[in-house]
């Protein structure tokens, strides 16, 4: 399990090959990985998102994703999940969080990969505070549901 | 007692400063600790708690020596 926070642009694809890759735990035994990207809009609630800045609280944040990423691993048969997320400053088109599950058939790799993304959602702290185009900033108030 | 107390985000600006340091005579929850710090300012329905960076109830008590955090529901992802 790996767990990491980025002041820096992910590169999505790039971190799983290099990931995979490297991983001596992976090779060869797993049947599937499912993954999911966050990535940020240009709009939110009918107004035009300039850039985005997502505060979190060192070493709470951290902390919290471990015990996200070992509850769907005790509870999916998972290999093993990777957790990307950024901080700090932000632009439309980042890719904001990357979530990787691996395990020998798809259905724990599916479940587990959803079931830590919609926790991190309601669990993980993160805050982000939006500059709109007119110049003024707004914290976001509350996550949206994961199915609508 | 000595208790370190954070605020993030909102409520870092509701609170007007990140952090306080207080030194209580017996033990307090993290409500009577946030009326203590803030006494003109209602703590949000919404307020989370954490001691010590796992999540807590307003209601639980804060030991000696711990790290209190107030904020908001969280919106990452």
């Amino acid at each position: 399990m790996s767990i990491i926070l980025c002041e820096q642009p992910i590169e999505p694809w790039k971190e799983l090959e290099a990931y995979q890759k490297n991983s001596t735990l992976l090779k060869g035994k797993y049947g599937a990985c499912n993954i999911f990207t966050g990535v940020m809009r240009d709009f939110n609630q009918g107004d035009t998102v300039e850039s985005m800045y997502l505060e979190h609280y060192p070493g709470m944040t951290e902390l919290q994703l471990k015990h996200i990423a070992e509850q769907g691993m005790r509870q999916w048969s998972v290999l093993d999940c990777l957790i990307m997320h950024r901080v700090g400053a932000v632009a439309p088109n980042d890719t904001l969080v990357l979530v990787a599950c691996w395990a020998v058939h798809r259905g724990d790799a599916f479940d587990a990969c959803r079931f830590i993304m919609e926790t991190l959602k309601t669990q993980a702290p993160f805050w982000k505070k939006e500059t709109l185009a007119t110049g003024r900033t707004r914290w976001v108030e509350k996550n949206s549901e994961g199915y609508q | 007692m000595s208790i370190r107390v954070r605020y993030f985000a909102s409520l870092k600006e509701t609170a007007g400063r990140s952090e306080d340091r207080i030194q209580i005579q017996e033990p307090l929850t993290a409500r009577e600790i946030w009326r203590l710090l803030n006494p003109d300012k209602a703590a949000p329905e919404t307020m989370l708690a954490a001691i010590n960076m796992e999540y807590v109830s307003l209601d639980a008590l804060v030991s000696d020596g711990a790290e209190l955090a107030f904020f908001p529901p969280v919106t990452g992802g």
